[in-house]
C-alpha cells in the first residue's frame, strides 16, 4: 500500500524588537549569561509585565503578510508549566484569543498551506549543562516570539521545505525577524502522520520538537514518515507522543521530562489588559508593508519580462530586489540589469547569507550608469561585462575604466582594417571556415574583438568577416 | 485631627525632632512586640537615617510634606529594596528584593520613616494572621484574640500605636477585616487606583494595596499619596476620582445609603445591631437609608475562592528554590529539589490553596469551575452596578463577627473561609470599600462596618466615613499600648 504524508507546522519566530516583550531589556543575541535581565524578565516576586507594543505591531505585520485576519480584541494567557528556564513557572502566551486568525502560505505548486492562527508569546531562558551541573541563562527569557500554527496541509517533504523557506522569506522581507534557524530565532515543531493514499481520515500524529535547520526538518520527517509506515505495515499503531530528533544518528526518540505533564492550565493573564487593535491601525500597517516577494516576483515576470527562474532569484532576498529596483531605474532593458546581477554579482556573493546581506562593492547607481552607457550604444556588451568585473574589484564607477575613445564605437574603416588583420593572422582558420567549419569563424571574431578592445559590435564584425572571406 | 496631621504639626512646630519621635516608636516596639508580634522585621537603623534627613530639612527651614518624617510600616509582601521581604513564608526567608514596590518608591521619596515590616498570613492567605511562619499577631484590645488577616501585623501595630499608619493589601478583605478586628480604619481602594508593582501577588485580579490607619483623615491622606498612575502596572489607572482629603466633611444630606438584606441576614446580632445603629446615625445626619436585595451575593464566596486560588496556584509557581529564597538542603536532581523545596517551604494553608487552584484550572474542570466563576463574577459586577442606581453608598458589616480567639481559625479552615462573606464581593467587583469601627461587643471587642462605593468613588465613602467618625467618636477607641501623641 502507498502512504501519504500529512504534516502541520508550529513555527516559532523571534521578533526583531529592540527590547523584550514585557520589559526594557535588550533582545541582543548572546552576551554574558544573565546580563540582559531585570526583575521583570527573571520573574522576581511582585514584578508585572508591560506589553511591548512594537511586538504587537510586528505580529500584526506577520499576520497581514500571511493573509490572516487581525483580531480586534486579543488577550494574553498564562501557560503554566514548571521548568528551570521559565522563571515565573508560566509562559505568557495566547490561547483563547490570538492576534491573527487564519491566512495561508502559497507554494510554487499552487497549493495553499492554511494557517490556523498566529499568536505572540515570550521566549524562555536556556539551560547550560557543564561539569555535571546545570546553569540557567535568562538572557533569552522574555524575547518576543510569534508562533505560526499551520493546518495539517503539507503533503510532502518538498512542500515542508518550501513552506519553511517561504515563511522565512516573507518574515525577513517585512523585517520582523532575521529568522536564523542556527541561532534559534526560527524554530519548528512538526506534527506528522501518515495515511493510506486516497483516504481522508487523519492518522495518529507525533510531534517532532525544536528543529533548527531545514535539512534536519527534511531528514527527521523522512525518518519519521518511514518509521510510522513501517509500524503500521507491521501491524503496530502509532502512539501520539512528542519526539526529539537526533541529527547525529538521524533518528527520533520520545522526549521525557518537560513534556510529561501536558496540562498547561491555561487561563487569562490577569496582569495584562486586553489588546485592542483598531481597524485604522490594521490598515495603516497594511499600507506600510513592503511589496511581498510573491507579488514582486509575479510583477517582474509580467511587467519586466524577467524569466521566472531569474525573478525568483531576484526576489529571494529583499536586499537583492531593492538593489535590482534601484539599478534598473530608467534603463531600457531590466533584463540586462538582472543578467549582470545574476551572472556576475552573484559570483561575488556566493553563500545564502552573503546574498541575504547583499553587501556589494558596486552601488546600484554605479550599475545603473553602466547599463545606461550600454543602452545608449556608447559601449558594447562585452566591454560592459569586463568593466563590471573591474568595478566589482575596485568599487569604482564605470567611467574610471572606459575612456572617451572607448565610447565612440568603431568606424567602418577601422573595422575593415581590424578584420583584414585578423584574416592575415589566422590563415588556418580562414581555410577551415572556407572548408565548411562554421566554428572557425569564432577565432577570427575573437581576434577582432580583442584588437578593438571590446569596442567592436560582435554581430557587425561577424557580418563583415563573412563578407570578406565568404 | 488624625495622627498624621498631629505628627506633622509636632515636627513643623518643633515640639519634637523626627529622631526623637522615631526613637520613641522604636522603644515602644521593643517593649510590646514580644507580646503583639506585629513586626517581623524592625528596621531601626534605616528609620533613624531617614529621620536625620528630615530633621536636617526642618533645621534648615525647608518645608516638609505631610507624610515626611511620619513613621509607618509596610506589610511584608511589599517589596523593599535591600530589606528582607518574606510574605511571612519560610520559602522567601532571606529574600531581599533588588527593587522597590511602587508604593514604597512614592513614600520613601517623601521621606516616610519605615519602622519595619509587619506580620501577615503566609502569602496573604488567611483571616487571622496565624498562617504566618512567624506565628500570628495579637489583637491590641485583647491579646488572646487574633488581629485578623491577612494584614494582621499592620492592624495590630496601628491599633497598638506602634505605627501611626501602615500599608496592607486586600485580596478578599485583608485590609478591612483586620482593621475591623482591631477597631481602626482600613481602606481597600478601587482595583487600579494603586499600583500593584512590587506587591508580591496572591491573586492578581483581586489584590489591591491600601492604608490601615487610626482615623479617616489619615486614610485619606495616605490614599491620596499612593494612588498614582504607574506605567509598570498595566492595570493601573491612578486616582481617577481625584483628591479625597479636600472633600472630607462635605455634607451628606440627601445621600442615599443602601443596605442589602443579604449582608445583614446571618451576621451575629451584636454586629447587626451596631451596623443598624450606624444607619440611624446617618439618618440623623440627613442621609436616606434604602433597603434592597442583592441575591448575587450568594455566589461571592465560591467565586472568590475559585478565582483567588486559581491565580495563586500560578503566581506561586515561581518559588522553586533556584533563584532566591529557601532551598531544601538534600535533593536528587532538579525535579526533586523543586518538590522538596516547595513541600518544606510552603505552609498548610498555602498548599491547600495551590492545590485547589490547580484543580479548578485543570483540563476537564476548567469549564465547570474557573470559567463558571468568571461568568458569575460578571453577574456580581452587574448586580452592584444595578444597586448603585438606587444608592450612592452601600453600608454593610465588615465581618459577621468580632475577632476570633487565638487558634480558632486554624482549627476550622472552612468556617474561617465563610467569615470572608462580607468583604470578598468588593474585591470581585473591583470596588472601593472602607472599614471603620462602629461599636463593641459585650466583651469589649471592636465591631467594624464597611462603606462600599462606586468605582473610583473613594472620596464619597471616605467623606461618609469621616462624617460618622465625627458623629460617633466613642467608637474610635484607643488601646493601652504604644506611643501617646
Amino acid at each position: 500500500m502507498k502512504y501519504e504524508l500529512v504534516a502541520g507546522f508550529e513555527t516559532h519566530i523571534e521578533l526583531a524588537t529592540k527590547t523584550k516583550i514585557f520589559c526594557g531589556c535588550t533582545t541582543r543575541f548572546g552576551g554574558e549569561p544573565n546580563s540582559h535581565c531585570c526583575p521583570v524578565c527573571i520573574g522576581l516576586p511582585g514584578t508585572l509585565p508591560k506589553l511591548n507594543r512594537q511586538a504587537v505591531r510586528y505580529a500584526i505585520m506577520a499576520g497581514l503578510a500571511t493573509h490572516g485576519e487581525i483580531a480586534k480584541i486579543s488577550k494574553m494567557d498564562r501557560k503554566n508549566y514548571c521548568y528551570p528556564d521559565l522563571p515565573k513557572a508560566y509562559q505568557i502566551s495566547q490561547l483563547y484569543a490570538p492576534l491573527s486568525i487564519g491566512g495561508y502560505v502559497e507554494l510554487s505548486n499552487g497549493r495553499k498551506i492554511r494557517l490556523h492562527h498566529i499568536h505572540i508569546e515570550e521566549d524562555a531562558g536556556k539551560l547550560i549543562h557543564r561539569h555535571g551541573d546545570t546553569y540557567v541563562d535568562y538572557n533569552r527569557g522574555g524575547v518576543p516570539l510569534i508562533e505560526i500554527v499551520s493546518e495539517p496541509d503539507i503533503r510532502s517533504i518538498d512542500e515542508a521545505r518550501e513552506y519553511v523557506e517561504k515563511l522565512q522569506q516573507v518574515m525577513r522581507y517585512i523585517g520582523i525577524s532575521d529568522c536564523k534557524m542556527q541561532e534559534g530565532s526560527m524554530r519548528c515543531d512538526v506534527n506528522i502522520s501518515v495515511r493510506p493514499e486516497g483516504t481522508e481520515k487523519l492518522g495518529t500524529r507525533t510531534e517532532i520538537k525544536n528543529m533548527n535547520s531545514i535539512n534536519n526538518i527534511a531528514r527527521a520527517m523522512e525518518y519519521e514518515f518511514e518509521r510510522q509506515v513501517d509500524l503500521i505495515e507491521s501491524g503496530g499503531k502509532v502512539v501520539q507522543e512528542t519526539l526529539r530528533y537526533d541529527d547525529a544518528t538521524n533518528t527520533t526518540s520520545p522526549m521525557r521530562s518537560k513534556e510529561d505533564a501536558h496540562d498547561y492550565r491555561y487561563f487569562r493573564d490577569p496582569d495584562l489588559v486586553t489588546i485592542n487593535v483598531s481597524r485604522e491601525e490594521v490598515e495603516e500597517i497594511r499600507a506600510s508593508l513592503p511589496e511581498l516577494p510573491a507579488d514582486k516576483c509575479r510583477r517582474y515576470i509580467d511587467e519586466l519580462g524577467i524569466p521566472e527562474k531569474d525573478a525568483q532569484l531576484l526576489t529571494k532576498y529583499r536586499k537583492i530586489s531593492e538593489y535590482f529596483d534601484a539599478a534598473r531605474e530608467g534603463v531600457k532593458s531590466p533584463k540586462t540589469v538582472s543578467n549582470f546581477i545574476i551572472g556576475q554579482i552573484f559570483r561575488r556573493t556566493e553563500t545564502e547569507s552573503d546574498k541575504e546581506v547583499f553587501d556589494v562593492s558596486v552601488t546600484p547607481e554605479q550599475l545603473n550608469e553602466l547599463v545606461k552607457l550600454l543602452d545608449s550604444g556608447k559601449i558594447r556588451n562585452n566591454l560592459a561585462k569586463s568593466t563590471l568585473e573591474k568595478m566589482l574589484d575596485s568599487g569604482k564607477g564605470a567611467l574610471e575604466f572606459i575612456s572617451e575613445s572607448d565610447m565612440g564605437g568603431l568606424d567602418e574603416e577601422t573595422m575593415i582594417t581590424l578584420c583584414r588583420q585578423a584574416i592575415e593572422e589566422n590563415k588556418k582558420a580562414v581555410e577551415d571556415y572556407r572548408g565548411g567549419k562554421e566554428k572557425a569563424l569564432k577565432a577570427l571574431l575573437g581576434n577582432v574583438m580583442k584588437n578593438s578592445r571590446g569596442k567592436a559590435d560582435a554581430a557587425a564584425a561577424e557580418a563583415k568577416l563573412k563578407e570578406m572571406i565568404g | 485631627m488624625g495622627s498624621i496631621e498631629k505628627i506633622h504639626e509636632m515636627l513643623t512646630t518643633k515640639q519634637c525632632s523626627c529622631a526623637e519621635l522615631t526613637k520613641s516608636y522604636l522603644k515602644e516596639i521593643e517593649k510590646s512586640n514580644g507580646e503583639l508580634n506585629a513586626y517581623v522585621n524592625v528596621t531601626g537603623d534605616e528609620a533613624l537615617k531617614t529621620a536625620a534627613i528630615v530633621d536636617e530639612k526642618i533645621a534648615s527651614g525647608e518645608q516638609i510634606g505631610m507624610l515626611e518624617g511620619v513613621p509607618m510600616t509596610l506589610k511584608d509582601n511589599l517589596s523593599t529594596k535591600g530589606i528582607e521581604t518574606t510574605c511571612c513564608s519560610k520559602i522567601l526567608k532571606g529574600y531581599k528584593p533588588i527593587y522597590n514596590a511602587t508604593v514604597w518608591d512614592i513614600l520613601s521619596k517623601q521621606n516616610a520613616v519605615m519602622l519595619g515590616k509587619t506580620n501577615m498570613d503566609e502569602f496573604a492567605m488567611g483571616s487571622s494572621c496565624e498562617t504566618s511562619c512567624f506565628g500570628g499577631a495579637a489583637n491590641p484590645f485583647d491579646t488572646g484574640h487574633v488581629s485578623g488577616g491577612s494584614s494582621g501585623g499592620v492592624a495590630s501595630a496601628v491599633g497598638a500605636n506602634i505605627a501611626p499608619y501602615g500599608l496592607g493589601s486586600d485580596t478578599g478583605g485583608s485590609i478591612r477585616q483586620p482593621a475591623s478586628f482591631c477597631g481602626i480604619v482600613g481602606l481597600k481602594p478601587t482595583y487600579g487606583a494603586v499600583s500593584r508593582y512590587g506587591l508580591i501577588a496572591y491573586a492578581s485580579s483581586l489584590d489591591q494595596i491600601g492604608p490601615i490607619t487610626k482615623t479617616v483623615e489619615d486614610a485619606s491622606i495616605v490614599f491620596d499619596a499612593i494612588s498614582k498612575y504607574d506605567d509598570r502596572d498595566s492595570t493601573s489607572k491612578g486616582n481617577v476620582g481625584g483628591d479625597t482629603y479636600s472633600k472630607l466633611n462635605n455634607d451628606i444630606k440627601g445621600s442615599k445609603i443602601g443596605i442589602a438584606r443579604e449582608y445583614i441576614d446571618g451576621v451575629r446580632d451584636d454586629v447587626k445591631n451596631a451596623v443598624l445603629n450606624a444607619a440611624k446615625v446617618y439618618e440623623s445626619l440627613g442621609a436616606e437609608i434604602v433597603y434592597f436585595d442583592l441575591p448575587a451575593l450568594k455566589f461571592a464566596l465560591p467565586v472568590y475562592y475559585i478565582i483567588a486560588c486559581a491565580e495563586a496556584s500560578s503566581n506561586l509557581g515561581r518559588y522553586d528554590g533556584i533563584r532566591y529564597g529557601y532551598k531544601t538542603s538534600h535533593y536528587n536532581g532538579t525535579h526533586d529539589m523543586i518538590c522538596r523545596t516547595r513541600s518544606e517551604g510552603f505552609g498548610e494553608e498555602v498548599k491547600r490553596r495551590i492545590l485547589l487552584g490547580t484543580y479548578v484550572l485543570s483540563a476537564g474542570y476548567y469549564d465547570a469551575y474557573y470559567k463558571k466563576a468568571q461568568n458569575l463574577r460578571g453577574t456580581i459586577i452587574k448586580a452592584f452596578n444595578n444597586a448603585f442606581e438606587n444608592c450612592d453608598i452601600i453600608l454593610a458589616p465588615t465581618v459577621p463577627m468580632t475577632a476570633f480567639e487565638t487558634g480558632h481559625a486554624v482549627s476550622d479552615p472552612i468556617e474561617t473561609y465563610l467569615t470572608d462573606i462580607c468583604t470578598v464581593p468588593v474585591n470581585i467587583a473591583g470596588l472601593p470599600g472602607v472599614s471603620i469601627p462602629c461599636g463593641f461587643n459585650a466583651k469589649g471587642m471592636p465591631i467594624g462596618m464597611q462603606l462600599i462605593g462606586k468605582s473610583f468613588n473613594e472620596a464619597t465613602i471616605l467623606n461618609a466615613a469621616y462624617k460618622y467618625q465625627q458623629a460617633a467618636p466613642e467608637n474610635f477607641k484607643d488601646t493601652k499600648w504604644g506611643v501617646k501623641l
